[in-house]
């Protein structure tokens, strides 16, 4: 971080070398057609001055004609070409691997709180390994927010009431600079923070040092018993709710014949509006959590579900 | 030369010292304050558009301050924030969005078209004072101690979080945009029945149909924006659950209502800018423009598809992915007919007989700064490359080049193209030419560093910053001082030559528009005679001698 006259960010991430080749070859199209327009512009401009002995007379219609369906055409297609380029650059990274470690981040007036899969917490700083792949799901207690990491070309928008996903796969160790890019209120360019890019021996060993809350999906389970949901949801009562075990990932038949998959975003939805989100075969029962859990539990409470992917299916 | 007659006699030239009488005649304030007359009206739209110009202006000349160092040493971060929504909302809508519409649209539509006035002069009126409602309510924010939502007064902060007078400001917004529609209803009101004989539709001025196109945008968008702007201080006053997802309400609805409107206000400040352009090349290209119809339906297809391109603001704000794509695609596409303008006005340029009076230098600079917008606005629409620049100083750059490059470009160009013929004064040429290059220079000092500044990460919205960035910012910062500059002095030369300077002939530029067949300044009935139009527009193939002077009346003075 120093202060002389950098030009260009520094690329960490597999993101940034595939936005940069898009960004330079639009650089590359900008270019020569500026210099096409200033050098028609500047010739022109000499050559047809008042009182130059050029050929001025009228232009054929026909001609002009020509030129118009010729430019149009030529835009047109150099328009639906960058389109179906960038367009295909953008799907090719809209879904995370498969396998990609998962991080919790949750945004507020004007903080960032992270949480590792084990329970790790940090506040405006993310360790993470290098070459592996990072899902963030975020979401915000407060007002819109934004998760912005230049070095790495990411950015998302961190919503109130919802999930919303990115992930990185880091190719550089080395700190890079979180912003909060959303306009959140008066601190708001003080809602940054740091991503700490480590290999990954340093990385498991960092994680080890850290002071362990419980792993996130034992706090989770810890909640699960306290909130009472096993009492319907494991059919220890005569009150009927689906099973949870291997339900995260999975497709859900609702009632009112919607399909779902049961992702973060369902998962909070049915916790907090069961009625709209009721499975197939079962009855309206489940009360509302709506304000008995906060964001950071319903994080946790996912987690727990998720954990139950293993027991699956006997159970 | 009479390439449009009027009646059956060209007029006699009026006397060039002291025009019979003139619009301008009756000083009394009421005269004013009561006048119907559009280009009175045009003259009190100019009146205050300037000072909301001056107070935005000032704002950001505190905000481009505080940028000169990384750290907080101007302002605290409250009024940081305070200071970029009052540029914002300023800027917007009480300068960009009313400048070309409701001062030269006012003064020009009915000189253009022959006709006395616009068809609703009262309601030309309301919309003045609407306009003056709105803008006191936004002096009343000031004064109580501004708003920290940004111009965008996005949910839920500025409904449940923000401090300040959040229902005051979108009320002023409000107001204005009512202004807005009944411009836009008067515009194309007029347009539709008061051309003269022979002025058909196609024989209209590029002028006109820009008008014509923005008056649509108006009236088709601008209500959109109410309605955002009931529902956030409905939420706000009385807790309606509208966009608060804490009450099941929706926070990304607010940002497809709000831009369903912005997006098309960016054209709302464009589309005037570029009808200028138009009359201002031909003029001094002494030359038709090239493919007429096809500016015309660019322009109109510019207006049409600005309503399908909203999305692309929330590429990054959780909307589907694939909504994404389809809002790429759109615009992508809006760049064919923004090409199609400047390949057209490049195309006039051939074979023209050129001269480089201030409007035309206007002209050239705003053709240079349209281009590098149309181009970054392909870089925007690429989602990869939106996703990091999203929300950064390189959007900051882009719609400035637009807004500030462009329309402001243009606004100048006009200034001094119809000063002869709204005050019937001459400007100083060389001051003129040596302001316009000044703000082409000054502007790109600005706003080129922010683009590298955002490709870079910095964020928008940010009091204090990393200290990597602050050698951009000192840039940008000295080159808002040369702008400042560029802006400040045909204020003041201008002014100087309502009072000293030459009067004004009633065509100094030799050019062919109704607008100047009559006396400069015009008498309140506009035209003596019904003038009738037999010519296409934009006839200056008789002008092709070479020795003959551009403007007779200017002859020696500079060129």
């Amino acid at each position: 971080m120093n202060s002389g006259l950098r030009l260009f960010p520094e690329e960490a991430s597999t993101q940034a070398p595939a936005t940069d080749t898009l960004f330079l070859i639009l650089m590359i199209v900008s270019a020569a057609i500026i210099i096409l327009v200033v050098t028609l512009v500047i010739t022109f401009s000499l050559r047809y001055r008042r009182g130059t002995k050029a050929n001025r007379g009228p232009l054929r219609d026909i001609i002009s004609r020509e030129f118009e369906i010729g430019w149009t055409a030529g835009t047109c297609f150099l328009a639906l070409f960058l389109f179906w380029w960038s367009g295909s650059a953008d799907l090719s990274t809209l879904v995370p691997p498969r396998d990609a470690m998962e991080i919790h981040v949750v945004g507020k007036q004007w903080m960032w709180k992270t949480q590792h899969a084990n329970g790790a917490r940090e506040i405006n700083a993310l360790h993470v390994p290098v070459n592996e792949p990072v899902r963030l799901v975020m979401t915000s207690e407060d007002v819109i927010h934004s998760f912005y990491v230049p070095d790495f070309r990411i950015k998302r928008d961190v919503l109130p009431g919802r999930y919303t996903e990115t992930w990185f796969n880091a190719t550089k160790t080395g700190t890079y600079h979180l912003f909060c890019t959303q306009f959140c209120g008066t601190e708001h360019s003080r809602m940054i923070g740091e991503i700490v890019v480590m290999p990954k021996d340093e990385f498991s060993k960092w994680l080890h040092e850290q002071p362990q809350s419980a792993d996130i999906s034992k706090e989770g389970a810890a909640l699960y018993a306290s909130l009472g949901c096993a009492s319907c949801h494991e059919g220890k009562s005569r009150v009927q709710a689906p099973r949870l075990a291997g339900v995260y990932g999975s497709a859900v038949h609702l009632r009112d014949g919607r399909i779902f998959t049961a992702d973060d975003a369902y998962i909070r939805d049915a916790i907090l509006e069961p009625d709209k989100h009721v499975v197939a075969g079962y009855e309206p029962l489940m009360p509302s959590f709506e304000g008995l859990v906060g964001d950071d539990e319903i994080l946790r409470l996912t987690a727990y579900i998720r954990s139950l992917k293993g027991k699956g299916r006997a159970g | 030369m009479t390439d449009i007659t009027v009646g059956q006699n060209p007029p006699k030239p009026a006397p060039v010292d002291a025009p019979a009488h003139s619009y301008l005649d009756t000083p009394s304030l009421w005269s004013w304050l009561a006048t119907t007359e559009h280009k009175r009206i045009a003259i009190l739209y100019a009146i205050t558009v300037t000072f909301f110009f001056l107070i935005g202006s000032g704002a950001m000349a505190v905000i481009r301050l505080e940028l000169m160092t990384p750290q907080a040493d101007v302002v605290s971060d409250e009024a940081y924030n305070r200071l970029f929504t009052l540029h914002g909302v300023v800027m917007v809508w009480f300068f960009l969005i009313p400048s070309i519409p409701t001062i030269f649209g006012n003064f020009l539509i009915p000189l253009m078209i022959g006709a006395k006035d616009l068809a609703f002069p009262r309601l030309n009126l309301i919309s003045w004072y609407l306009n003056l409602l709105g803008g006191l309510f936004v002096i009343y924010v000031l004064i109580s101690g501004g708003v920290d939502t940004g111009w965008t007064f996005y949910t839920p902060y500025s409904t449940m979080f923000a401090n300040g007078a959040v229902i005051a400001a979108a009320a002023g917004v409000f107001f204005a945009g009512f202004s807005s529609i009944a411009t836009g209803i008067n515009f194309i009101a007029t347009i539709h029945m008061l051309r003269t004989k022979g002025m058909t539709w196609f024989r209209l001025p590029l002028f006109v149909w820009a008008m014509y196109a923005v008056s649509l945008v108006f009236i088709l968008a601008t209500p959109v924006l109410a309605i955002t702007l009931v529902l956030i201080s409905a939420e706000r006053y009385f807790g309606l659950p509208i966009f608060d997802p804490a009450n099941g309400g929706d926070p990304l609805l607010f940002q497809h209502l709000f831009w369903f409107y912005s997006h098309p206000a960016v054209y709302i400040m464009i589309l005037p800018a570029m009808g200028v352009v138009s009359e201002v090349i031909t003029c001094f290209a002494r030359r038709k423009v090239f493919g007429y119809t096809f500016m015309v339906y660019a322009l109109v297809a510019i207006a049409a598809i600005s309503f399908f391109v909203w999305g692309h603001h929330m590429f990054v704000s959780g909307m589907s992915p694939y909504a994404g794509l389809v809002f790429s695609l759109l615009s992508f596409v809006v760049a064919v007919p923004s090409a199609i303008k400047v390949f057209n006005w490049t195309g006039t340029l051939f074979r023209g007989q050129i001269t480089f009076e201030a409007p035309m230098l206007y002209a050239l600079g705003f053709l240079g700064l349209f281009t590098v917008v149309g181009l970054t606005g392909l870089f925007l629409a690429s989602i990869p490359i939106d996703v990091h620049v999203h929300d950064t100083y390189f959007v900051i750059a882009h719609f400035h080049y637009i807004m500030v490059g462009g329309s402001l470009s243009a606004l100048y160009a006009a200034l001094h193209f119809w000063w002869p013929k709204i005050t019937g004064k001459m400007y100083p040429e060389s001051w003129a030419r040596f302001a316009a290059i000044m703000m082409f220079f000054g502007f790109n000092f600005t706003f080129f560093p922010q683009f590298i500044l955002g490709y870079l990460g910095m964020p928008r919205r940010y009091h204090v910053y990393p200290p990597e960035f602050q050698a951009l910012h000192v840039i940008s910062s000295t080159g808002a001082s040369v702008l400042a500059a560029a802006y400040l002095l045909p204020i003041l030369y201008l002014t100087w030559s309502l009072f000293t300077h030459r009067n004004a002939p009633n065509n100094p530029w030799n050019a062919t528009g109704l607008e100047w067949q009559t006396t400069s300044p015009p008498p309140p009935e506009n035209f003596t005679r019904p003038p009738v139009v037999n010519k296409e527009p934009y006839d200056y193939e008789e002008d092709r001698d070479p020795d003959r002077p551009a403007n007779p009346q200017l002859a020696g003075a500079g060129s």
